[in-house]
């Protein structure tokens, strides 16, 4: 075969010559430029150019297109090659349109033309060339031209082989730009039954597109189980001579088998069918029995082809998580892995070990290993693979190993990569959360975090120790004492300050008996900090600093010094300024009971999960976290110790101490005008929130995945709400601040929702003062109940006359269904045996495909499903990107079950959503309602 | 598979092929950052690495590198496999295969790749017959050459 053919075109080596001539850049450019200006005269002023050289001058196009520069003309050449009888000219003007397609283009109709010539062609070189090019562009149109031609040619009985095999990838590439193409069916079986081709090639291909197909709609192609088993059975009892030219370095079809297990990965193993459970399970036997055999060849292709297969079957063991004899095989397999000499063998050991410390019948198996995990976490040359052993023993630590791991990080981490510290930190602090019987343990372990790699610990981390402190009352002296020896260090890291302040503001009092660390003692510590630390920081030691003075009365006068300093122009930032005045003031003017009663110590905190799992949650390693911690962007500047409404702060509150970046200890407030010292300045306009700077505010839609914050804000009015539910019944406080300085009229809120609405969801609100004075607030309540299933939500309209001007707002409540939602748990099985029954007609799905609105952070969209209401369910849906949830809708009539996939598709950008109920309304609501979120 | 692309030890491009659509801008960039990451990298580190939310497998063939990005659970092993195979098709094409071939033809490279691939999976595994479609094609340029 000739390396450059007699048709090579001279004149385009010439031009690559030229090319890599250049000694510089610009020569380069000059020459590129010079060649631009003469294709373009060619194309422009010299009509009688022929096939051979509009080929040429295209394909010099191209190699200027793939040197990186832009190219903006040649197109209609190209396109007009499509159409030429000699098939090199025709090949290179579908290369280029591939490459170069602008989907915009008008040309797309004259290439749809082209390609349906070549389509009909009776040459199947021809058609394969139109297929190709088909699948690189994939675009929508693509999609809508030929997407009931294909199909066909796929299950055709005249189609030859090669044909079938790019139609089948044709097909799955248009697949994946527009779902819907594919027939329903007879299509389905006839589909699947390609999977007995006699053509390996056609096997292969026509397996990916499956897959691709079984992930939209598993039940509809259920068939495919049993003939992609008896398919894999008959490819791993082969011996690698049957298979001929598909054997590929004496493994046979190693590709087709890895299909074939991924595919059968989407199904929970076949329990109807013992037959084929039988004969999957000795598949998967004799592919563990063949790692044992000695190799067949010393070539990396024989080793990396066997080994795939081999990691394929044990990933499908994993996913089937039913034969613990499989498992620990699988385990015992791997754990040889862990110290072949091939790095890449121990990577992707790693890795798989991962997913099986995760069984309960390989964990145990998984631990036997854990010397050498912690040996590739010190030892590995790549930081890569010393990832992965990281997350290895992440994943295999329970209560037995847990000191020793959490050591063994700590250790390591004082020499880690930068790159996988942040990471690592989130581990360690999880790890030893988890498995602490002891808590003054895990004091210590986070306070090591914090000395060893304080950089690295995020806010999630340090809130976490203090909401565990303060619900522990055992570990709290010990927290005291601890972080105040802490603080001793000459250099201590600010996230200690922040953490010693906090401690020693609640639990200072529980150390003050020793001299040596006497209240002022304690003062005279946390503030020769003060001066290095960061406004935030700063913030929350005058919190503490108020926090002494009920604890420690006999300091009072010290302390209201220091409030006096940085009351005044001092403190350049005004949140200081205004904390250190308000505090001083609260010091003077209330008496010690009130004191006492304000600065209380903080309540517990509601149990729930880690917020730092969350964030390590569902994110595979190597990726820092982002801050979790968005909302509450308006903070009022004051300590909320109110209790009352800490309280139910909390109770609803969904992010970690409920405080963002300035201000501290408020748990829960979602910006909501809540001042409690507002009194304390008599008259005076409260106009120091932070939040009067904000304009025109206002969005519904965010409601629906959360239930407090600010639902309405502009020059004039604030709108906060918080809400509560409970079974059928919610309860809403909407507070109403006025933000001039003036008093708002004859203010009348009153509610939008029609008669016959209002007999589904019926409301009361109490009526509120027709005045709103300047900067005051007030509260109204809102008492609703479900009583039988509603769509849209109703409006709160608001008039009152500032100014003399009449005002006027409309805003939707956020009582929309889903805030009667009840979180239902359950497992994997029942879960999608309901999926099925409710899914039997269509009157109980509804299902809607969407691009994603906004850049896809599946972080952020866990966050959004959490507040919808329903019971996330991790870790049963087959891939690990969807989210499943379930929950009740509670009415007074009846009670509503509800199920929801969300399938985010990050390649397409797109989200797929389906709902399924026994009402119809309710599916389509529930999906409507959440797919307006992303 | 997503992307595959061809670049030497200087860090030359050689050839892209892309299996999703991306605006122009984005193909340089992920380009370049590839490029830089995989360059600095040691002969004996692992031949896989994880980037944003994509897994990058690579090999170094003489003075060049294939590199190509798959999904989380793809299989790793067999992608290094997918590489080789187009290494073995382009040296049987080209009789022992060097970076001046890829160069010069960089048509040809494409087109054994796309009977190789197709819409970033693999089409058809067999040496032997790719190679018979590459032939069949050349053929058929010959004879209308001839005419």
């Amino acid at each position: 075969m000739p390396a450059v053919r007699g048709d090579g075109m001279r004149g385009l080596a010439v031009f690559i010559s030229d090319i890599r001539n250049c000694k510089s850049k610009e020569a380069e450019i000059k020459r590129i430029n010079k060649e631009l200006a003469n294709i373009r005269g060619k194309f422009k002023g010299d009509k009688t150019l022929d096939g051979y050289q509009k080929k040429k001058y295209v394909c010099k196009l191209l190699f200027i297109f793939l040197l990186g520069h832009d190219i903006d003309f040649g197109h209609m050449e190209a396109v007009n090659l499509l159409s030429s009888n000699k098939y090199s000219e025709k090949q290179i003007g579908y290369l280029f349109i591939s490459v170069l397609v602008n989907t915009n283009s008008e040309l797309i109709k004259l290439i749809i033309q082209s390609i349906k010539n070549d389509l009909a062609s009776r040459n199947p070189i021809h058609v394969n060339l139109a297929l190709q090019c088909i699948a690189n562009i994939g675009s929508r149109e693509m999609a809508e031209a030929f997407g009931n031609e294909i199909p066909k040619l796929l299950v055709s009985g005249d189609t030859m082989d090669v044909v079938k095999q790019s139609a089948a990838l044709c097909l799955l590439r248009l697949f994946r730009t527009s779902q819907e193409i594919i027939p329903g069916g007879e299509w389905t079986s006839r589909i699947i039954h390609l999977l007995n081709d006699q053509h390996m090639g056609v096997v292969t291909a026509a397996t990916s597109l499956i897959d691709a197909l079984v992930k939209k709609n598993p039940d509809e192609y259920k068939g495919c189980v049993s003939l992609a088993v008896s398919r894999l059975s008959r490819i791993v009892t082969a011996s690698y001579t049957d298979l001929q030219d598909y054997t590929y370095y004496f493994v046979p079809a190693p590709w087709l088998s890895v299909k074939l297990l991924r595919l059968l990965q989407n199904y929970t193993p076949p329990a109807e069918d013992p037959g084929v459970r039988g004969r999957l399970n000795e598949c998967l036997e004799t592919i563990l029995n063949k790692a044992q055999e000695p190799p067949k060849s010393k070539k990396v292709q024989h080793s990396n082809a066997k080994n795939a297969v081999l990691f394929e079957a044990i990933s499908l063991i994993i996913h089937n998580d039913s034969e613990p004899n499989l498992l620990v095989r699988a385990c015992n397999q791997l754990g040889q892995f862990l110290s072949n000499r091939e790095t890449n063998l121990r990577y992707l050991a790693l890795e798989s070990m991962c997913h099986l410390a995760t069984s309960e019948f390989s964990h145990e198996a998984v631990k036997k290993h854990q010397e050498v995990v912690i040996l590739s976490m010190k030892m590995e040359k790549d930081v890569s693979v010393r990832q992965q052993a990281v997350d290895l023993l992440y994943a295999m630590c329970d209560k037995s190993n847990a000191e020793e791991i959490v050591q063994e990080m700590l250790n390591y981490l004082e020499t880690a990569d930068y790159s996988i510290r942040e990471e690592m930190v989130l581990k360690v602090a999880i790890l030893a959360e988890k498995y602490a019987t002891d808590y003054t343990w895990y004091v210590d372990v986070i306070l090591n975090l914090i000395r060893i790699a304080g950089d690295y610990v995020s806010e999630e981390v340090w809130y976490r120790v203090i909401q565990i402190v303060i619900n522990r009352d055992e570990v709290q002296g010990y927290a005291a004492k601890t972080v105040f020896e802490a603080l001793q260090a000459p250099a201590c890291h600010e996230n200690m300050v922040k953490v010693g302040g906090y401690i020693l503001g609640e639990f200072g009092n529980l150390i003050a008996g020793d001299h040596r660390s006497s209240p002022s003692v304690q003062f005279q510590l946390l503030h020769s900090k003060y001066h290095l630390c960061s406004p935030m920081t700063r913030a929350l030691l005058l919190s503490t600093y108020i926090k002494f003075i009920n604890l420690f009365p006999e300091i009072r006068t010290h302390v209201q010094e220091v409030f006096k300093q940085h009351s005044n122009l001092r403190s350049a930032d005004a949140e200081l300024q205004q904390r250190a005045s308000e505090y001083l003031q609260l010091s003077i003017i209330a008496s010690s009971d009130v004191l006492a009663t304000v600065l209380e110590e903080m309540p517990a905190f509601p149990e729930r999960e880690s917020s730092i799992l969350a964030v390590l949650k569902k994110k595979k390693p190597g990726r820092v976290p982002e801050n979790e911690i968005k909302e509450g962007k308006s903070p009022t500047p004051v300590t909320n110790h109110n209790n009352e409404t800490t309280n139910s702060n909390n109770a609803v509150s969904s992010d970690l101490l409920g405080l963002s970046t300035p201000p501290i200890a408020q748990p829960g407030n979602t910006g909501v005008l809540l001042d409690v010292l507002g009194d304390i300045y008599g008259g005076k306009p409260n106009n120091s929130t932070p939040t009067s700077t904000t304009s025109n505010m206002y969005n519904p839609k965010k409601f629906v995945c959360k239930n407090n914050g600010v639902l309405f804000e502009n020059d004039l009015i604030q709108i906060g709400v918080k809400s509560e539910f409970r079974q059928n019944l919610g309860r809403l406080g909407l507070f109403y601040g006025n933000k001039t300085t003036m008093p708002l009229h004859n203010f009348v809120p009153s509610l939008l929702w029609s008669e016959d609405q209002s007999s589904k969801l019926s409301m009361q609100m109490k009526p509120v003062e027709p005045t709103l004075e300047a900067g005051a607030q007030i509260q109204q309540m809102l008492n609703a109940e479900c009583i039988d299933y509603y769509t849209d939500a109703p409006s709160l309209v608001i008039t009152f006359v500032y100014n003399n001007m009449p005002q006027k707002f409309t805003l939707k409540l956020p009582l929309t269904i889903n805030k009667f939602f009840e979180p239902t748990e359950m497992n994997g099985e029942s879960f999608f045996a309901r999926w099925k029954n409710l899914g039997s007609t269509n009157q109980q799905r509804s299902q809607k495909i969407f691009k994603a609105s906004t850049p896809m952070d599946l972080q952020a969209a866990r966050t959004k499903i959490m507040g919808f209401g329903m019971q996330l369910l991790d870790g049963i849906d087959p891939n690990p990107d969807n989210f499943v949830c379930a929950g009740i809708i509670h009415m007074r009539a009846l009670q509503v079950g509800c199920l929801l996939r969300l399938e985010p598709n990050r390649n397409a950008q797109m989200y797929r959503l389906t709902v399924r109920s026994s009402k119809e309304p309710v599916s389509v609501e529930v999906c409507d309602l959440l797919a307006d979120q992303f | 598979m997503q992307f595959m692309l061809l670049f030497s030890r200087q860090g030359k491009l050689r050839l892209q092929k892309w299996y999703n659509a991306h605006p122009d801008k984005l193909k340089k960039k992920i380009t370049r950052e590839l490029i830089t990451t995989i360059l600095t990298r040691k002969p004996k580190m692992c031949s896989f690495l994880e980037w944003r939310d994509l897994k990058i497998v690579y090999k170094r063939y003489a003075s060049l590198y294939f590199c190509c990005a798959i999904e989380q659970n793809d299989n790793e092993l067999l992608t290094l496999e997918i590489i080789h195979r187009y290494v073995e098709l382009l040296d049987k094409y080209f009789g022992s295969v060097c970076e001046l071939d890829i160069i010069f033809n960089f048509e040809k490279a494409y087109f054994i790749l796309d009977e190789l691939l197709l819409g970033g999976e693999i089409q058809e595994t067999s040496k032997k017959t790719v190679l018979k479609a590459i032939a069949s094609q050349d053929l058929l340029q010959e004879d209308l050459n001839e005419k």
